[in-house]
Order: structure tokens, then sequence, then C-alpha cells
């Protein structure tokens, strides 16, 4: 049983996160709706849950075309890098104790080269598709995802430096006591700032911007090959929200003065949950920055705020370690 | 046994997404083989017991280098004509003469490795002695590269420099 676990595991996580990528697609803008003082889809089904199916078949029946001036090969690789990628970041997420596909000892180091390899999906897609706002939009995700994943990284090294490991176990394990959400209280803004951009969704989609870029990099495409790009675009969001609830509040135990009397895998999916949610209400109150805010916030306000955060975690430790 | 053949598995795919990543005319076809190549890489070293060099390989090479060479290319905007161009760079007579060599050398490599084969130890090296050698015996090396860094970044900001003034004198023209 325990050797077939990872099996069924990542089958699990294969179906639950198109379903749930899905699902979200309409979670997300009937939430919207609330927040918004409008209904969203609510028109199939109870609460309008019939759109998910809608949508799909919609998608899956359109014609799957492949532009003649675009770059086939690519163009056609470019919406699987996203997902695949994305899939891939799930490996390492810790669901519950024993309840993860595999434990390595570079855990978040994988997650961030995962979230970095599925930059090209963007990039290349707007390369391939021979359009100058398709062109447009993959540069500005270059420059924009390879800059955030310099403070994306950084964020988190606070966090290794407090649990002493890179496997994501080891940090959950030793945030029983206190979260890092406290310690780590600007790793965690400046994390959530940076999966943002890293996921290239409102407030930061800069790369797709419709009302300046049409569409961005996915201007040219249609049908599935654009359904693999939202399918990536919530992978990722979810993903996003696994490492912030693993990282920073606590993973699978329960909140601290309330104690550990749930399921484990509940608790985690109720604190994803609440992140997803938090993640549509950034995207329903927060307007889009312009290119160049969105470069000078990165470099003259994230990276000074990480490096702070990084001196004075490691001062602390030093100093407490002085003192025992 | 099953570390052996993931070994030689990730080490023909590498070998030939080089190879690819050296003839294609498209830069662009040419840069992905060059991805899939530093990816097989990194699962070279995590079989061979440094994990911690296997992650750097996908994070910083594949991850943010090689961003970098993609987003030159589509500054460039080559296109077809920059295929024909490359198309006629590669003719036989050019390559030639290099390949023979380097042949040459590759035989007497494989000389060298075959007589010194044993088995190879894995012993996992962790990010933490990782950073133990780098800020100890290494500590020179690391201070020279930040060194390098830095010069690379005050040029580019020196190069970038003068756009940005423009612009400002542009937003003030403007008011």
């Amino acid at each position: 049983m325990s050797e077939l676990m990872p099996v069924i595991l990542a089958l699990t996580i294969l179906i639950g996160g198109v379903a749930g990528a899905a699902v979200l697609t309409w979670f997300e803008r009937r939430l919207l709706g609330v927040w918004q003082d409008r209904y969203g889809p609510n028109r199939l089904g109870p609460f309008g849950i019939g759109q998910v199916a809608a949508d799909m078949i919609k998608l899956l029946f359109k014609d799957d075309w492949v532009p003649p001036f675009a770059d086939r090969m690519v163009f056609i690789f470019a919406p699987t890098a996203i997902v695949v990628a994305m899939m891939m970041g799930f490996a390492v997420v810790p669901f519950a104790p024993g309840m993860m596909i595999i434990d390595v000892n570079i855990g978040l180091l994988f997650f961030l080269g995962m979230t970095s390899l599925a930059v090209y999906s963007v990039l290349l897609g707007g390369l391939a598709s021979n359009n100058k706002y398709a062109l447009l939009g993959g540069l500005r995700s270059a420059a924009q995802m390879v800059s955030y994943e310099v403070f994306m990284g950084l964020s988190l090294i606070g966090v290794v430096m407090m649990s002493g490991s890179f496997s994501l176990v080891d940090i959950v394990e030793a945030q029983t006591d206190v979260w890092f959400c406290f310690s780590q209280i600007l790793g965690l803004i400046v994390f959530i700032i940076a999966g943002i951009a890293e996921s290239h969704r409102l407030p930061f989609d800069l790369p797709e911007a419709e009302h300046e870029l049409t569409a961005g990099f996915h201007t040219e495409y249609g049908g599935m090959k654009f359904a693999m790009f939202m399918l990536g675009e919530y992978l990722g969001l979810m993903l996003i929200s696994c490492m912030i609830v693993t990282l920073f509040f606590g993973g699978w135990h329960g909140p601290m003065l309330i104690g550990d009397w749930l399921p484990p895998f509940f608790w985690f999916s109720l604190k994803v949950f609440v992140v997803i949610c938090f993640f549509v209400l950034l995207r329903a109150a927060i307007p889009r920055p312009r290119y160049d805010q969105l470069m000078s916030l990165g470099w003259k306000v994230m990276l000074p705020i990480t490096l702070v955060n990084i001196l004075v975690t490691g001062a602390v430790l030093l100093w407490i370690e002085g003192v025992a | 046994m099953l570390e052996i053949v993931l070994f030689y598995i990730a080490a023909t795919v590498a070998l030939v997404a080089t190879v690819m990543a050296m003839t294609r005319a498209n830069a662009i076809h040419a840069l992905i083989y060059l991805i899939v190549s530093l990816l097989a890489v990194a699962v070279i070293f995590f079989l061979i017991g440094a994990p911690f060099a296997a992650a750097l390989e996908i994070v910083i090479y594949a991850g943010a280098i090689m961003v970098l060479f993609v987003f030159v290319i589509m500054m460039l905007n080559l296109g077809e004509k920059g295929d024909k161009q490359e198309r006629q760079w590669l003719q036989p007579s050019i390559w030639a003469g290099p390949a023979i060599l380097s042949i040459v050398l590759l035989i007497e490599l494989v000389m060298v490795i075959s007589q010194t084969s044993g088995p190879v130890s894995v012993t996992a090296v962790s990010a933490k002695e990782v950073g133990l050698s780098l800020f100890g015996p290494y500590v020179l090396a690391v201070e020279i590269a930040s060194m390098l860094l830095l010069a690379g970044l005050v040029g580019s900001f020196h190069l970038g420099r003068r756009y940005l003034d423009r612009d400002n004198l542009e937003k003030k023209g403007g008011q």
C-alpha cells in the first residue's frame, strides 16, 4: 500500500487538479460577482455550477486551429509546458503527514525550478504566435517573471534559515508550535506578491493585459490550447496557495489555539481554500499597475525588503544561538 | 541497476538534445533543445548524488539564463531570413574540419576515462555541505565572482542610463 501511495496520489492530483481548475473558473467568477455587487454566472444548474460543464463542452468542440504564420512545433509545445511544469510542482507538496508523492531534501528548490520552467510557456507561446501583441506579451512576461523569481526565491530564505532544511516536510514540522507567518511576515508579503506575478494573474497580468494587448501571449490561441493555458494558470494559483500554506501557515497543522482536532488534510485544504479566496479578492480589489511601476516595485521595494528580512532573521537566529 | 539505466537514458537525451541544439537552423528550436539538454544534465546530477546542484541547474540555467537567451532572440526578431543565413553557415565544408579534430579529442578522452574507470561511489552532497564549502575553502572564488557580477551590474546600469535620461527629458518637455 505504501508503495502504491505515490502513484494513487499522483493520479488523484492529475484528475483533481484539472477538475479543481475547472470548478475554480466558475467559483472565481461567482466570488468576483459577490465582491463587485453583481451575480456572475448563475443560470445553469444550482448556483450556476453547470457553467463549468458548458465551458468545457464549448472548449472541447472548438476548432483546434494553428495559424499558418505561426511556428507550428513551438506553438503546440507552449501550452503543454505550463501544465506539465505546474503538475510537477505538486509532487513535493505535503498535503498531510505521509500524504505526498515524494519527500526530497530539495523540495523547495524543486518547486522554484518548476515555476521557473513555467515561464517558457508564456514566452514561447508569445513568440511562436508571430503576432506583435503576443510578442509584446511574451516580452513582458519574460522580464516580469525573471525579476519576480528572484524575490520569490529570496523571500523563502528566511523560512529555510528558521527550519534549517529545504525539505517541505521539515518546514511544516518546524511550525508545530508557531507558524512562520508571524516571524516571517516580510517574507510572506513578498512571497504573496511574487506568487501573483509568477502565476501572471490580475493585478499582475501584464503579459495578457486585454485593454492594451488584446489577450497578450495567447491572442492567437483558441479551443483546447487556450484551455491548456487557463488550466496552467489555475494550477499555478492552486500550487502557489498550497506553497503559501505549507511555508507560512503551518501546512497540515491546525490553528495554534484550537489544536489538531480535525484530520490534517482537512486543515490543509481549508487553509488553501482561504488563500485562494484571498487571491480572488486581490483580483477584484486592486487595479493593474503600469509595466514600469511593476518593475520598480520589484527592484526598489521588494528586493530591499527581502534582503533586510534575511539579514534580520540571520542576526536573530545567531543571537538566540549565542544566548542558549 | 535502475540508477544506471536511468543514467544512460538521461545521458542519451542530453547528447541527442545537444547535437540537435547545434544543428537547428531556427534559433528558438535550438534553444528549446538546449533547455532539454540542461534538464537532462540536472537529472544526471540528481542521480550521481548532487541534488542541490541538480536543483540549481534547473532554477538558474534552465529557468533564468535560458529565459534571457530567448528574450534576446525575441528582441532580435530574426524570422525566416535568419534561418536562411544560419542554413548557409551550416555547410559541411565549414563544420567538417573542427568536427574531425574534436572527434580525435573525444577518442582520447574515452581512452583516458576507460583506463581510470572504477565504480563511481555515490555520496549525496547536501545543500549544507555546498554552503559550507562555498563560504569556507572557496570563499575567495565567491568574492571574485561577486565582484565580477557587480561590475556587470554597474556596466548595464551605465548602458541603460542614457535611455532613462531621455525618457525623463521627454516627460519634462511634455509637461
